[in-house]
């Protein structure tokens, strides 16, 4: 899909290598594309229209930057609106004053509100907080047994009751349960239901009335299709829910839905869920969505930054040396400093596409500082052959940069990483290095 | 009450919207571009997809500047029969060959796998068969409670081993003691797995090369459970499964909320995989077998 969404708008604007100002006709062409790949992404039809109409609107008549093809120019400005409207980063779960923050968990059928419950739970706990989770699904069979079983795998207490017939008396329960067992935080587990169950829906606002939840958390399936939009309107009128978790994101969907309910709730994506085990919860990044629907990398914002700090002419000799294999750690040491300027390594290394999946490559920032030093302290043939970097020869380096041994190991072995993956991008056909002109 | 009005009224949500929309354009005279852009936005917003729906409406176009349709009224003809015509005659589950007769259901997460299992073994047992549910799902939480206690409501026999198993092994059993008690049918309930995770579906291959060896003939269906909510995507899982273990055929989920479901469109146009089954609600009855032109028909009466 990458290359198919870009190998699109590379032949619309072969043709307009030129600068000034973005024409009608070139905006139009464009956005024909990019309407496309939405609709693809599974972004809803009404909310794809008004997407295209707002970018139209912000294109036509805008220069085009200096370092950019029209081309790029449009895809940035529908980048830009596109983690606009996706909104705001790393919106948190508010944690009430008086405890217990109750947190109601809602959505469909198979959303997966049971699973994402065990992963908030676990979240609070790692957070330092006392979470309780309530079965309050009675409706699929063995539901609270599901549950029961992934409280005990993370050492969380189940509140259940397996002859339970009404949710909200469980519910309201749960609440003087965990005041005694002074549990500061509340997940309840409720039914999946259809949007438009009148009777089921009824039931959720008297569970809701009876509790009065801080955050009504509505769980959607990155799979969803044009449908998310009837689904999460109907929860949020009739419910109202403050926050959004999209799960089983490890797929390989676009999650176009993330745009369509965002756009028709105006409420925060807080989470994503990214696998089957209970750790598998991450917090939501608008710009690496976008890219991912948009079918892209992000491979824009990379060109944008690189175009920064990078000259054309020095990422060429990069190249050659890399190709050339006398990719030294003075080499190592220069690009670090460069890439240090453009933001997050590891945000860069997630816009490059192919990149994000390299292992051992996730540089923490502090890393940074480190790495610097240890490579200050080696020899000059030691920077050009870490062949000659035995064991007193570390020793010394790790003295010398006020590190430890087992630091310059890692940096060593970074750096030997980094110099394999380079030599696939030079046998692999199919991934290119990142390119500064990608169309 | 008839299939056909069964399947209505299990629809009746669905086609609401639908048909509001479509009406609103049939009883219009002429047909102009307008009209067809709609349709478009009618089959983008059924999950049709792009491809198809592009396709659909390029046929159309064509016939209309042919001059083959005029009117509103044949327009909608058209795309009804083109429509039926992609879907292709009905294919619902026929039991054949040497007993046990094998189902192996898979699906990615949450699709209701179980659940349709449950609701297939209660119309089997209704019908005289003897049904033995294979609980092969050992992975999630309490999965085989679940499947326990569908087969207790449905009238089947069950072979389960403990939670966290081997799948192909549970599968390998259940076979066994079909073979040998001379039980009609097996469904094989298996882990929701995403098509992208490759050990998984491995898992899957080896299942099924466990039911080959344990019979000559089975699994003589591997039905795919597809979330009616599922929007591109199911194209995908429909591929990947397809690949891994190849798919007899597809049950689609939860078309009693208002999603429509249209990939199955996709599904049997680009893999030529017919759907069998579609659920209509959480009970054990909200099943029906899936008609093409009831079906087509139903979405635009
Ligand atoms: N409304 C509705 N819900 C369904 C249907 N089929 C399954 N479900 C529900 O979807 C959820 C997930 O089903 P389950 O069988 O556990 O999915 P599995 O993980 O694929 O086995 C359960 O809450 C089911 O009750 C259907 O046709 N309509
Ligand atoms: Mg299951």
């Amino acid at each position: 899909m990458f290359e198919s969404l870009t190998e699109k708008l590379e032949s619309i604007f072969k043709k307009l290598r030129g600068r000034g100002l973005l024409k009608e006709e070139d905006v139009d062409a464009a956005l024909k594309e990019v309407r496309l790949a939405l609709l693809e992404a599974d972004v809803n039809f009404r909310v794809v229209k008004d997407f295209i109409q707002k970018v139209k609107e912000k294109a036509v008549g805008k220069e085009v930057l200096e370092s950019l093809t029209p081309g790029q120019q449009v895809i940035k400005i529908v980048n830009d609106e596109l983690c606009d409207l996706l909104g705001g980063k790393n919106s948190r779960i508010q944690l009430s004053p008086n405890p217990p923050t109750v947190i109601m968990m809602v959505g469909l059928h198979g959303s997966g509100k049971t699973t994402t419950s065990a992963k908030l739970a676990k979240f609070f706990k790692k957070e330092g907080r006392r979470p309780m989770l309530v079965a309050a699904d009675l409706q699929r069979p063995a539901a609270i047994e599901q549950l029961i079983t992934l409280g005990s795998q993370i050492d969380t207490p189940v509140f259940y009751s397996k002859d339970a017939k009404d949710p909200v008396a469980l519910c309201r329960e749960s609440i003087k349960k965990s005041k005694l067992d002074a549990r500061d935080v509340l997940i309840l587990d409720t039914a999946g239901r259809l949007h438009i169950d009148e009777s089921l829906m009824a039931e959720l606002k008297h569970v809701r009335d009876a509790v009065s939840p801080k955050e009504v958390i509505f769980v959607a399936d990155a799979m969803t299709g044009q449908d998310a939009v009837n689904i999460a309107k109907n929860f949020n009128e009739q419910i109202g829910i403050d926050g959004i978790i999209l799960t089983k994101m490890d797929g390989d969907a676009r999650g176009g839905a993330a745009i369509s309910i965002r756009a028709i709730t105006g409420k925060p994506i807080k989470f994503i869920g990214v696998g089957e085990k209970i750790d598998m919860l991450e917090p939501f990044y608008p710009e690496r969505i976008a890219s991912r629907i948009l079918g892209m990398g992000d491979v824009l914002s990379l060109i944008e930054q690189a175009q920064k700090t990078f000259e054309q002419k020095e990422a060429e000799k990069l190249q050659e040396k890399i190709l050339g294999e006398t990719f030294t750690f003075d080499d190592l040491k220069e690009q670090l400093k460069k890439i240090r300027s453009m933001g997050p390594l590891e945000n860069i290394l997630n816009m490059i596409p192919g990149m994000n999946k390299m292992r051992g490559l996730t540089v923490d920032e502090k890393e940074f500082v480190k790495i610097e030093a240890v490579i200050n302290s080696m020899t000059f043939a030691e920077r050009r052959n870490h062949n000659l970097l035995n064991g007193s020869r570390r020793k010394r380096i790790a003295m010398g940069s006020g590190t430890t041994v087992a630091d310059v190991n890692r940096v060593v072995k970074q750096y030997v990483e980094l110099k394999k993956m380079l030599k696939m991008f030079k046998g692999k056909k199919g991934i290119k290095l990142p390119k500064i002109m990608p169309f | 009450m008839g299939l056909f009005e069964r399947l209505k009224d299990g629809l009746a949500k669905t086609r609401k919207g639908f048909v509001e929309k479509v009406e609103s354009i049939f009883t219009r005279e002429k047909i102009d571009e307008d009209t067809i852009e709609e349709l478009e936005e009618i089959l983008i917003t059924s999950d049709v997809g792009i491809h198809a729906t592009q396709e659909i409406v390029n046929f159309l176009r064509e016939r209309v500047k042919k001059g083959g349709i005029g009117d509103s009224a044949s327009v909608k003809e058209s795309l009804k029969k083109e429509m039926i015509s992609i879907l292709g005659s009905s294919s619902p589950i026929v039991l054949f060959g040497e007993k046990p007769f094998v189902i192996l259901t898979v699906g990615v997460n949450g699709v209701g796998k179980t659940t349709t299992i449950g609701k297939l073994a209660s119309r089997f047992t209704s019908q005289g068969h003897s049904v033995l549910l294979a609980a092969s799902d050992t992975f999630r939480a309490a999965a085989i409670e679940q499947l326990e206690i569908w087969a207790k409501r449905a009238g089947a026999g069950i072979v389960k081993h403990q939670s966290g198993s081997d799948p192909a092994a549970v599968a390998y059993d259940a076979i066994e003691s079909a073979k040998h008690k001379k039980t009609d049918i097996v469904i094989i309930d298996t882990a929701g797995r995403l098509h992208t995770k490759s050990p998984l579906m491995e898992e899957l291959k080896k299942v099924r090369r466990v039911v080959e060896k344990a019979t000559s003939h089975a699994p003589q269906e591997v039905l795919l459970v597809v979330d009616a909510t599922t929007g591109q995507n199911a194209l995908r899982q429909a591929q990947m499964f397809n690949e891994a273990i190849g798919v007899t055929g597809v049950a689609l989920t939860k078309l009693d909320g208002t999603a429509k479901g249209g990939i199955v469109f996709a599904i049997k146009k680009e893999l030529g995989i017919p759907v069998r089954l579609i659920g209509v609600g959480e009970g054990i009855d909200d099943l029906r077998d899936f008609d093409p032109e009831e079906f087509v028909e139903a979405l635009f009466d």
